[in-house]
């Protein structure tokens, strides 16, 4: 992406007369081609390449930081919805090293004792 | 059909009363918490522990009951003989194993796993590894069609050829082909990667919505909204990278690979529905 890294932190987001129509963005809030670069990967997802067998992220190639209701999000796949990005962690300047902050979140989250889906698992889980 | 009981567990635990407007994670989260490495309601195995199951008088229940009953016992190495191709093999996998497969598997193996690095040393059926989340699948021979129907993250390799409608509904994850693969591979394709080291069938990505192709032979023909892109330095880092992994080469260079990408010109249901709104009010 060549505009403004910020562009959707800082404004609605809306750029075209149609999506001004229709009041959303069309398309992804991130380009989903992205791949990552190795360089910059954090010690936490490190770990958890070696303890999965993995010499890459894996799955988690395909995860990106996107912005939700102009606020730094990540998708996770297992609730269907968007986690915010804590206040306190300060975006650096690039896509790459946003996209590995936002692979360390969503691993924490989803693997966590308090995750939505362990509730629902106890709840509705058959085996 | 089973019936459906109206006092469900998940209304004693409140499930169908709370407010769930503007809630957010955060109640519940904390970013600086411990983490885990595995889903927190499943059991920790150890890779160094391993064990064989031999499927040759089990049915197909009893296989996939035994790997999990392993699994809970911390068994973190499977190794399965006389698979027999039986179908739905080795599905629901949602943690991390190291599961060797000794022969051939039917159609639908593998399907649904999340972390398990899977060997095949045979062929696979129809759609191997349906839905899958993340890990590894490297199967030595070839595959049939649907290879990695709906996959959405892992590695999933074959380093034979494989059918027609690879990756169809690609969702994310990685498909990676050593021969040939079929007509409509990548159909529908919304995000993720397909490597293609061999020729590709006739429409080619077709419908694709998202996500990237790559080609190293010759490609029949191009499906509807599919068009060649350059190669970038990071797709050329990324594919050497990828490809070593596996022990894998194109045969005239990752450089020399066709890119495919969506056109999105095929991106209009945005537009439509306003109108569609309008239709209905």
């Amino acid at each position: 992406m060549t505009q403004d890294i910020d562009h959707y932190l800082t404004s609605d987001g809306l750029d075209s007369e149609r999506e001004k129509e229709i009041g959303q963005t069309i398309g992804y809030r991130y380009d989903v081609n992205l791949v990552p670069d190795m360089n910059r990967i954090t010690p936490y997802l490190q770990s958890y390449m070696e303890t999965m067998g993995w010499s890459d992220l894996n799955w988690l190639e395909d995860v990106h930081m996107g912005y939700e209701e102009e606020r730094a999000a990540v998708f996770d796949r297992n609730i269907n919805g968007w986690v915010t990005v804590p206040d306190n962690i300060t975006l650096p300047d690039n896509q790459q090293d946003r996209d590995m902050i936002a692979r360390e979140l969503l691993l924490k989250f989803q693997m966590s004792s308090n995750h939505p889906m362990v509730t629902l698992r106890k709840a509705y889980a058959k085996f | 059909m089973a019936t459906v009981s109206s006092s469900h567990q998940s209304h004693e635990m409140g499930l169908h009363s709370e407010q769930l407007t503007d809630r957010t994670q955060q109640v519940f989260f904390n970013a600086e918490e411990s983490a885990n490495f595995t889903y927190a309601w499943l059991p920790e195995v150890d890779i160094n522990k391993s064990a064989d199951v031999d499927a040759a008088d089990m049915d197909v229940k009893d296989v996939n009951i035994q790997i999990r009953e392993l699994m809970e016992q911390g068994v973190g190495t499977i190794n399965l003989h006389n698979p027999g191709s039986m179908h739905g093999l080795c599905v629901g996998i949602l943690s991390r194993l190291q599961l060797n497969i000794h022969g051939s598997l039917g159609y639908f193996g593998c399907g649904l796993i999340d972390g398990p690095n899977v060997n095949i040393s045979g062929r696979v059926g129809w759609s191997c590894a349906e839905n899958m989340m993340a890990g590894t699948v490297v199967i030595e021979k070839n595959a049939g069609s649907t290879f990695g129907a709906a996959i959405r993250g892992g590695d999933l390799v074959c380093k034979g050829s494989v059918g027609s409608r690879t990756g169809i509904d690609q969702k994310g994850g990685t498909i990676i082909v050593g021969g040939k693969t079929g007509a409509f591979s990548g159909f529908m394709m919304q995000r993720g990667r397909m490597v293609i080291l061999g020729d590709a069938g006739m429409n080619l990505g077709d419908s694709m919505y998202d996500g990237t192709i790559y080609v190293g032979g010759d490609i029949e023909g191009l499906g509807v909204d599919a068009v060649p892109a350059e190669m970038t330095e990071l797709d050329i880092q990324w594919l050497t990278a990828k490809l070593a992994l596996y022990g894998m080469k194109t045969p005239n260079g990752v450089e020399n690979m066709q890119k495919i990408v969506a056109g999105k010109q095929l991106w209009n249901y945005d537009n439509l529905e306003p109108t569609e709104k309008k239709l209905v009010l």
